[in-house]
């Protein structure tokens, strides 16, 4: 901007340029926002993500099943007396993501496990019952996860997530 | 692109980078040092506005591609939940609707400015030619950009386009059947159309580099039509042919802005909001105004084969134009029997582009033919004598004494041209509006709606009132496939509470399923359901109604229009009216009579309206006083019915139309300052130059 006259205000002139150019820096940045933002969910996406609710009464004991909640599985366990005792009886200092059972399992309702089933190292699905922890094992890269989902040997560095639910009734829950 | 620059940039790392590939130099030579000469007009600064336009026309579009679906039974849907649902949806797709009209405006005003200035002729030759290849290409990429939402006019306007390679002799069918990939326009065709619709903008984009690399090896054209030969004629494109192109491209998207934020229907066709039917052919195919005279043309000439070639010659004749006027005189400025001609052929291109929107019938086709003589004539015959018989006045000896003689009056010429621009945008893309014949329906009574002007908003007891009618009334033969009942709560609609929402959701029954037996079942609705149809499939729908299914409703105040006529719908385009639709559907619904006028007859079967075209509707009488009861005291009378259940659909149809208005006036008050800041700041720059 060497061009303009000199016998110009130096002063008048640099200060048009400069509010030119923040005009146009803030016109810019509010044209950027929408052509970003359309790329969250859209409305139907997230309406869909609302919370669903789960009958428990058909899972006997020592089963799982997978329901899908915003297109993640969560896999709702129910555990045997001997997965609930060893999953409460591990020392808390031998785990890589310390969690005591307690803290995954809503209080009165030890039986039931309800977790993300994506794996917390890249994201593969653990397979139920398998694995040397009476949990969930990982095929993608060898995770082993306990009765309570906790994470206890392989490459993933936490426990599977909990999802937000509650018990509606003893044999009733709400995810999400 | 002109040559080795001896730009070095100072930063060792730069240096670096321009020792092995000279980026840097280029960009200088090409952008920044490039001699541009001084007595450009804003005619000259539609090239950066073009260039803009392409540039969004790409981004806004590989946009929309991430939330369409090119699928013939989904894609009306997609484009229909990206303007409702997807963030910024409906300013995206605005965006780009809207944008390939002002993109066609832009290459007009080019196209025409070239013509005038004489801008194709030695050494532009090549430059002017790659231009026409653009124009062509931008024609076939809005033409397919066009199917894609494939409403009505998508579906009818590629079945008409197509079919004219049918002309072709011999291989005519074979050529339409492979451009359709099967026996008609279908899924296939949609998808070949969306894959070709991506590619083509990228192809138009090198064409553009190349028409940019001829242009900056022969330098630009000017009004005065003499080539620079010193330097005092020119000064450097940075800064100031940047920062007018700035100002013009400012300027333009005002006028863009205008059609985005408060226009966005004006430039299409009411058809296009129904969705695709192979079975029935609308009243009036029209295509998109920027082909209008061409159309005209096609139509003009009695014989099929011959239309084709015409309508194909009447753009292919461009490229011949720098042999046909061998006049030496570049400008028109400098030719007065070529100027007045000029002026007539841009009349000749506007009536053509009027007789496009016209049925082709009586006067018009006269007309269109007389026409279409012309301006085949303005090439073939006029610029050829001319070049012979026309005494051009004398021409400047340079640039710079063009500059001198001229610096009074530029600003008033300035302003003159921004509103014959404006004026002649409306006149011309309003001749659109035209399309719509009167078929025999009176024409309804303009009416004072809430939702009007650019400060509109819905009137929320008018909303609630209107859903109440067609959940007891409407609901009982007509869906609402695109209302969910969560939309009862969003923010400019209804005003219903998140809770109101749920609650009146779970009044309907919603069909699920399959469960883990593998069974549907019904549960009670909730906020994320739409709206259930009330009959389970379009047959059954139609087989209760006496053989026609009963139209959806959440699309009707867009999907129905009438004829404004001339003058009107220029005023139209300045006064924002853009409730043809809703004054349509209030008229009908009280349009109803018991016995039909004197000397009329409506077939069995049906109903006399007195403003559906055509007055026998299928549709009884379906609102009486006194036949929904409001809780707000609101009179119970047709009139306020058809009132409130017309302004419920319009925001069934256009739900983000509050945002739109809002966002519409910040972008307003944003883009009208900083057109001033640019306009200042060119002053400023061009101070030393004038
Ligand atoms: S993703 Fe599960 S172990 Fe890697």
């Amino acid at each position: 901007m060497t061009t303009a006259s000199s016998a110009d205000h130096p002063t008048r002139r640099d200060f048009l340029f400069v509010a030119t150019g923040a005009a146009a820096a803030v016109g810019a940045a509010a044209t950027v926002w929408p052509l970003v933002a359309q790329m969250n969910p859209d409305a139907a996406t997230i309406a869909a993500g609302a919370p669903i609710q789960v009958d428990l009464a058909p899972i006997a004991e020592g089963q799982d099943i997978k329901v899908f909640w915003r297109g993640k599985p969560i896999y709702i366990s129910h555990r045997t007396k001997k997965q609930i005792q060893e999953a409460q009886s591990v020392a808390l200092s031998s785990l890589p993501d310390p969690q005591p059972d307690s803290a995954r399992v809503k209080a009165g309702h030890d039986q039931w496990l309800v977790v993300i089933g994506i794996c917390t190292h890249l994201g593969c699905i653990p397979i139920a019952h398998e694995g040397n922890y009476d949990g969930f094992f990982c095929p993608c890269h060898g995770s082993q996860y306990d009765s309570s989902g906790r994470i206890r040997q392989g490459p993933a560095p936490a426990n599977l997530a909990v999802p937000p639910y509650a018990f509606l009734s003893d044999t009733k829950i709400q995810i999400g | 692109m002109s040559g080795p620059s001896d730009f070095q940039p100072s930063n060792p790392a730069l240096k670096w980078i321009e020792r092995r590939l000279p980026i840097f130099g280029l960009i200088h030579s090409s952008f920044v040092a490039y001699p541009t000469p001084r007595n450009l007009n804003y005619w000259w600064t539609f090239g950066a506005i073009l260039s803009m336009m392409l540039a969004l026309q790409i981004l806004t579009g590989v946009i929309l591609a991430m939330h369409y679906t090119p699928h013939a039974d989904l894609a009306f849907k997609s484009v229909e939940l990206i303007v409702r649902d997807v963030n910024y949806g409906w300013l995206l797709r605005n965006m780009h609707a809207c944008g390939a009209s002002m993109f066609f405006f832009a290459v007009y005003i080019h196209m025409f400015r070239g013509l005038y200035y004489g801008s194709y002729k030695e050494p532009r030759e090549v430059l002017w030619i790659l231009g026409v290849i653009i124009y062509l290409l931008m024609m076939a990429t809005g033409f397919m950009g066009y199917v894609l939402p494939w409403g009505q006019m998508s579906f009818w306007g590629a079945t008409v386009i197509t079919n004219l390679f049918s002309a072709v002799p011999y291989f005519g069918e074979s050529i339409v059947t492979l451009l359709w990939g099967g026996y008609s326009v279908g899924n296939p065709t949609l998808n070949r159309f969306f894959s070709l619709h991506y590619l083509l903008p990228f192809v138009i984009a090198g064409v553009v580099v190349l028409h940019v690399w001829a242009l900056h090896v022969a330098g630009q054209n000017n009004p005065a039509g003499v080539e620079p030969k010193t330097e005092k004629d020119t000064v450097p494109f940075t800064p100031h042919a940047t920062i007018k192109d700035m100002f013009g491209v400012s300027c333009f998207l005002i006028f863009f802005a205008w059609f985005i934020f408060y226009m966005p229907n004006y430039l299409g066709d009411a058809d296009n909001y129904i969705p695709a039917n192979p079975g029935v052919t609308p009243a009036h195919i029209v295509p998109e105004w920027y082909y209008l005279p061409f159309y005209a043309i096609l139509r003009s000439i009695p014989n099929k084969l011959a239309g084709v070639v015409a309508m194909f010659s009447a753009i292919i004749i461009l490229c011949f134009l720098p042999w046909l006027d061998s006049a030496r005189t570049r400008s028109s400025k400098y030719r007065p029997l070529a100027k007045q001609f000029f002026w007539i052929f841009v009349v000749v291109c506007i009536l053509l582009g009027y007789l496009g929107s016209q049925p082709p019938e009586g006067i018009y086709v006269i007309a269109g033919r007389i026409l279409t003589v012309c301006y085949f004539a303005y090439f073939l015959i006029v610029l050829p004598l001319l070049a012979r018989i026309e005494t051009p006045r004398p021409l400047p000896n340079s640039i710079a004494d063009d500059v001198l003689a001229k610096s009074k009056g530029r600003a008033a010429t300035a302003a003159s041209m921004l509103l014959a621009l404006v004026v002649a945008g409306g006149l011309f893309a309003g001749s659109t509006q035209n399309a719509k014949a009167e078929e025999g329906g009176d024409t309804p009574p303009a009416q004072s709606w809430s939702f009007s002007g650019p400060f509109g908003k819905y009137d929320r007891g008018s909303l609630q009132r209107g859903l109440k009618v067609y959940k007891e009334v409407c609901s009982a033969c007509h869906s609402l496939n695109y209302i969910a009942f969560r939309n009862l709560a969003d923010p400019g609609g209804p005003g219903y509470s998140e809770a109101q929402a749920a609650a009146f959701a779970a009044e309907y029954k919603i069909k699920d399923g399959p469960n883990d037996q593998g069974e549907m079942f019904e549960r009670p609705g909730r906020t994320a359901d739409y709206f259930p149809a009330p009959f389970p499939n379009e047959q059954a729908a139609a087989a209760a109604n006496g053989g026609k299914a009963p139209p959806d409703l959440s699309l009707m105040t867009k999907a129905r229009s009438y004829k404004r006529g001339f003058p009107q719908f220029v005023f139209d385009f300045f006064t924002q009216y853009q409730e043809q639709g809703p004054d349509y559907l209030d008229a009908v619904l009280q349009g109803f009579e018991d016995k039909p006028p004197a000397g009329v007859t409506v077939p069995e079967g049906t109903y006399y309206n007195k403003y559906f075209p055509g007055h026998a509707i299928k549709m009884p009488k379906p609102l009486s006083d006194g036949q929904v009861t409001f809780d707000d005291g609101a009179p119970a009378t047709v009139k306020q019915y058809a009132h409130d259940v017309t302004t419920f659909l319009m925001w069934t149809a256009e739900p983000r139309l509050e945002e739109r208005k809002r966002i519409g006036m910040q972008v307003f008050v944003f883009l009208i300052i900083f057109a001033l800041l640019m306009y200042f700041t060119k002053r400023k720059v061009w101070a030393g130059a004038h």
